[in-house]
């Protein structure tokens, strides 16, 4: 079943088109990869999604309801976690402080003025961080962690408010290579286990290729491909569009006026 | 109303507006470069002024010419334009990279050294300026006298912006200034030196300053105080004009004269009324002001300036605090009625200190207008007292509701914006609360205050009152202090550590930062009426910029970073101030060099040297 | 073989908690157009900023014309004869065409003819009609064209190029790979970072193809065109 819906979402920067009709959908349990060259639309897509942008037309629906333009704060509450591109984390905390931070934050208890903080859902942080394998690390300073392991800790920490969806920015960007195949192989884990659905750009095409179940290719604000990991690989558009084949000619009469 | 009448009313506000407008573009233009609010541009449009009524005189013994009047005008503004380049050289090059606070403080510490260099070179005694030779006369305007010399300065505003955009357009220093205001980096990357560049400007911003100031003699006299009142208008002409274009800040500048030449028709006592209303409405609508630009998001990941993790008492801190808090309450019993005034004072400003670094430290909300919630408590209570005839009790529990109720009211503006714009509007609105106090002379008493702020009978006793004292202040510490370790404590120090993740996982920032606010306006109010029933009286110091910074102070040497700090270095301060303060003529130059001095080699204060004290055992 | 005007050895960098660059090691030579390719989030345009100072490099070496150039201020690299084009543009947009060329105009190098706004208007004749023009009301190729030129005004011996075709349509793209050219026949020596392999074989004599941070190729350009399994493995999805 349709977990969420993006139904003909536009979006316009002055007079920059960011996402021309960008229409998709994605079930409960599925990960779904959104890739493409840089000014894509990738993140533009992302953001409506997340609440970060309101797009200018079409319609976010998630499990049926309208989230279209909601702020962050809203659209985390109806259930969607979030990681970002560059690692968010609450760095003066410790890595339990932080995950404490989220259960307290999904448990509406962030006004609550006397209750002692470090006690709060104690235990539920460490079940979370254990679910991702660091709760060896619960009580360090979260800025002490390489940097593989804050990202991992951030799934944690968006797994806190028990989501349907989750959203991820570049999971693996700025990771040492051995780390991303581990986190990606830890989200699908989850994800497929718990039938959380995933929504990820990546620039990492193994990681790509290994873990999504279906991809689209936005360029220039379009979807251009849409399909399984092998229809997208074969897909002579998709191919043209990665190699830049777009110039060639021009690019080769330039060469021959100069010898 | 006559029309003829209007048209001069118009013209005045012309007048002000230029004046105003040649100094905040000096302010502009640093900023825009630099990044950093300079505090000393109020000091540098005060020394213009000194230097003017010593040099423009001294010309005008040769030959009583106008352009003699003019040369000395434009060798003051130079003579400051190089103390310009001295403080880029001596000060602003260290702190660049510093947090905004700690700028704004380290600037703030040569405002109070400037204070009091011009006491010792120009003495404390108002120095009239000589009037402008050619331009002493009146011109009659539709049946109306207006002075001459406030029509030339109609026109210097103007001129100052075509020359501006002259050098801005047709000079390579211009240029790379515009360039540089838009892309500091690239520019770099092209080969241009910015420190160079950072000195020139400097030069030029201080030059403004020292103009505005220079031209000012024929109108007002130097006076010492000519730095501080100037600033907060110039701050608020920046803000509302856009921090960085010079033409807002002409429009804006316009504005304000404007609007304070005829609201001063409409409603005399509340022009700065007008002036925060202006602005507020101009940052709710474009938070960047009129003509400004968004700073572009930091986005960097660096641990915070402020509470780290809150750890709880150790064995060691718990003895400490034990013996500390004995041998306060036992004070009274051996101390002399001196000391027992010093414990109160102490006391109410370690509450103070401690609301104040519940923003600052563990919100990330740099508040430079604390002593607003202070003063504001303490005119309540004091106001209630005298002029309500209530006793002390209910007069105390109006001060934290009056401080609470403003810092709602003011915080629901300040909420919504960060960083130095955040830092610039808390100022404004203490200004104006300042500005209040000290104009409604029928109600506030004006500068003099208002005397006969009393105890009720059980408590006048020193000995009394200092109890009470410290179970209002301790125990209101001890409240907030429980807040940090609670979820809202750590609900604010997440929204400070990253908003993009605070508001992914569902927290409301504004509202939250909001709620704060408030109640550090309340604590503070709390503090302010205790502080206003100790001393008897309250007058608009207890509102004023150097409160404010005094608080600050406080944090900065107690240690931002510590829970406990604010506390600690609220004692330090008042020791440290209370034992020097009668020993030399000139304590504020050496408060300023000490803030200077802590901000670039001791920027962890006590709290952090303690930090590092336990790590090391 | 040419000599080395550019040195890059063991290159480390990032951003905060994140690493990007694991060791970069390449190097340019005198009067060469060498092409640096890689999929997006490869690490391109980080080694750029590394070698430029614009990030400060965490290991390795940059020497550049025989000077050690690591963590040297960006305005002393750019002084010393290394011009910089940035990926974003960065164009100072409040400025005039002609203005944003002052910006980059430095004192001319001996034995070399300066670049002036003259001699620079010949080889773009698009600024020329719009030198009065503010910068922000030009379109995306031509600003592309002024960051290039205003590079040029410093009068550099080597050029980083970052992703000069990213975004641009086909004909702008070739009048893009013709300013390549122009520099390298003007003895300038280039160093481009490049997604588009097209463009890069129009222009590039020499290839490196960095992947997560670090080199995995190096060769001819043409080696790289007749190489499918290093495209496929590094290029393409």
């Amino acid at each position: 079943m349709t977990l969420l819906a993006a139904e003909a979402l536009n979006k316009r920067f002055g007079g920059v088109v960011a996402a021309r009709d960008v229409a998709f959908a994605l079930s409960a349990g599925e990960m779904l990869a959104i890739i493409g060259p840089n000014g894509a639309g990738k993140s533009t897509t992302f953001n409506m999604v997340g609440g970060q942008l309101r797009p200018d037309s079409g319609r976010v629906l998630l499990g049926g309801e309208d989230i279209t333009g909601l702020p962050p704060r809203e659209v985390c509450r109806m259930g969607v976690g979030r990681t970002f591109q560059v690692a968010q984390t609450f760095l003066s905390m410790s890595v339990i402080e932080n995950v404490q931070m989220a259960l307290i934050a999904h448990a509406g208890r962030t006004r609550d003025m006397l209750a002692p903080t470090s006690r709060l859902f104690r235990q539920d942080a460490l079940a979370l961080l254990a679910r991702v394998g660091m709760e060896a690390a619960a009580d360090r300073p979260i800025g002490e962690l390489a940097y593989g392991d804050v990202k991992t800790v951030e799934l944690a920490i968006a797994l806190a408010a028990a989501p349907r969806l989750l959203l991820m920015d570049e999971p693996t960007a700025g990771m040492a290579p051995r780390e991303r195949a581990r986190l990606m192989q830890l989200t699908a884990g989850i994800a497929r286990e718990e039938g959380i659905g995933v929504l990820f750009t990546e620039h990492d095409m193994d990681a790509v290729f290994a873990h999504a179940d279906r991809i689209l290719v936005l360029v220039r604000g379009e979807i251009i491909a849409a399909g399984t990991p092998e229809q997208v690989r074969d897909d002579p558009e998709v191919q043209r569009v990665y190699l830049g084949t777009t110039g060639v000619r021009a690019a080769l009469r330039a060469r021959r006026a100069h010898g | 109303m006559d029309p003829s009448f209007l048209l001069v009313q118009s013209l005045s506000g012309l007048a002000s507006a230029s004046s105003l407008f040649v100094i905040a573009s000096g302010l502009t233009l640093v900023f825009g470069v630099t990044r950093i609010v300079n505090f000393a541009h109020g000091s540098f449009y005060m020394l213009g002024a000194y230097v003017a009524v010593t040099v423009v005189p001294w010309l005008l013994e040769i030959d009583r010419s106008p352009w003699l009047f003019f040369a000395g005008v434009l060798i003051s503004a130079a003579v400051v334009g190089l103390l310009g380049v001295a403080m880029e050289l001596l000060l602003l090059r260290r702190i660049y990279k510093v947090p905004e606070l700690f700028q704004l403080l380290a600037t703030f510490g040569v405002v109070l050294m400037v204070q009091d260099a011009v006491l010792k070179i120009w003495g404390p005694v108002d120095i009239p300026g000589p009037r402008a030779p050619g331009l002493r006369h009146g011109v009659e305007i539709f049946g109306q006298r207006f002075p001459a010399y406030e029509l030339f300065l109609i026109v210097v505003g103007p001129a100052v912006l075509g020359l501006l955009w002259l050098l801005m357009h047709r000079t390579r220093f211009g240029v790379l200034i515009r360039a540089a205001t838009r892309d500091r980096e690239m520019v770099g990357a092209l080969g241009v030196n910015q420190a160079l560049l950072f000195t020139g400007t400097l030069f030029l911003g201080a030059f403004l300053a020292g103009l505005g100031g220079a031209l000012q003699i024929p109108r007002v006299s130097a006076s010492a105080q000519m730095d501080l009142s100037i600033i907060t208008e110039v701050f608020v002409v920046t803000v509302i004009g856009g921090m960085g274009s010079v033409t807002g800040a002409f429009l804006a500048a316009v504005l304000i004269g404007q609007l304070q030449a005829f609201g001063v028709l409409v409603f005399p006592k509340i022009t700065l009324v007008l002036v925060f209303l202006l602005m507020a409405v101009v940052l709710v609508i474009k938070p960047w002001g009129l003509l400004g630009r968004p700073e572009p998001a930091a986005g960097r990941a660096a641990l915070p300036e402020g509470i780290l993790s809150p750890r709880g008492f150790g064995g060691a801190e718990r003895a400490l605090l034990g013996v500390a808090v004995a041998s306060l309450l036992a004070l009274p019993l051996f101390g002399d009625a001196y000391a027992v005034k010093v414990a109160t004072e102490v006391l109410v400003f370690a509450l103070a200190a401690f609301s104040l670094n519940f923003l600052v430290g563990n919100g990330g909300i740099v508040s430079f207008g604390h002593a607003a919630y202070f003063g504001l408590g303490a005119y309540a209570a004091g106001l209630l007292v005298t002029k309500g005839g209530l006793p002390m009790e209910p007069a105390l529990l109006a001060a934290p509701l009056a401080g609470g109720l403003f810092a709602a009211l003011f915080g629901f503006f300040v909420v919504r914006l960060s960083g130095i714009y955040l830092a610039m509007l808390t100022l404004a609105f203490a200004q104006i609360a300042y500005a209040v106090c000290f104009q409604w002379v029928e109600f506030t008493g004006g500068d003099n205050g208002v005397v006969g702020v009393w105890p009720s009978a059980w408590a006048s006793s020193r000995h009394v009152y200092f109890y009470l004292v410290a179970a209002c202040a301790l125990g209101a510490i001890l409240a907030l202090r429980h807040v940090i370790y609670a979820p809202f404590g750590a609900t604010l120090r997440a929204a400070r550590d990253s908003e993009p993740r605070a508001d992914a996982i569902g927290i409301d920032v504004r509202t939250h930062r909001w709620l704060a606010f408030t109640l550090a306006g309340v604590a503070a109010g709390l503090a302010g009426g205790l502080y206003a029933f100790s001393k008897g009286s309250i007058d608009p110091t207890m509102l004023g910029i150097p409160m404010s910074v005094d608080f600050l102070a406080m944090i900065l040497l107690g240690g931002i970073q510590t829970v406990m700090g604010a506390v600690v270095g609220a004692a330090a301060f008042h020791a440290i101030k209370d034992v020097f303060m009668p020993l030399t003529d000139y304590w504020r130059f050496l408060l300023g060099a000490s803030i200077i001095a802590l901000v670039l080699i001791f920027p962890r204060g006590l709290g952090g040297a303690w930090g590092a004290l336990r790590a090391r055992t | 073989m040419a000599e080395a005007v550019l040195d890059v050895a063991g290159l480390k960098a990032g951003y905060g908690p994140a690493e990007v660059l694991f060791g970069v090691t390449l190097a340019l030579r005198r009067g060469e157009v060498a092409a640096l390719m890689g999929r997006n989030g490869a690490g391109k345009s980080t080694t750029l900023k590394a070698i430029m100072g614009l990030l400060p490099p965490r290991g390795g070496k940059v020497r550049f014309a025989g000077t050690d150039i690591t963590g040297l201020p960006p305005f002393r690299i750019a002084r010393l004869g290394l011009g910089y084009v940035p990926e974003e543009r960065r164009i100072f947009t409040d400025l005039t065409v002609f203005e944003n060329l002052e910006v980059g105009r430095r004192p001319p190098r001996a034995g070399r003819d300066a670049w002036t706004p003259e001699r620079l208007f010949a080889v773009f004749p698009n600024l020329a009609e719009m030198r009065g023009r503010r910068a922000a009301a030009m379109s995306g190729g031509e600003q592309q064209m002024l960051t290039i030129a205003r590079t040029l005004m410093g009068n550099p011996d080597a050029v980083l190029l970052d992703e000069p075709s990213e975004g641009l349509a086909p004909v702008i793209v070739e009048q893009m790979a013709e300013a390549v050219l122009r520099m390298k026949a003007e003895g300038i020596s280039v160093l481009l970072s490049e997604q588009n392999l097209d463009f890069a074989a129009a222009v590039a004599d020499r290839a490196y193809v960095i992947e997560r941070g670090e080199i995995r190729y190096e060769g001819t350009m043409e080696a790289l065109e007749a190489d499918e399994h290093v495209r496929e493995a590094y290029l393409t999805v």
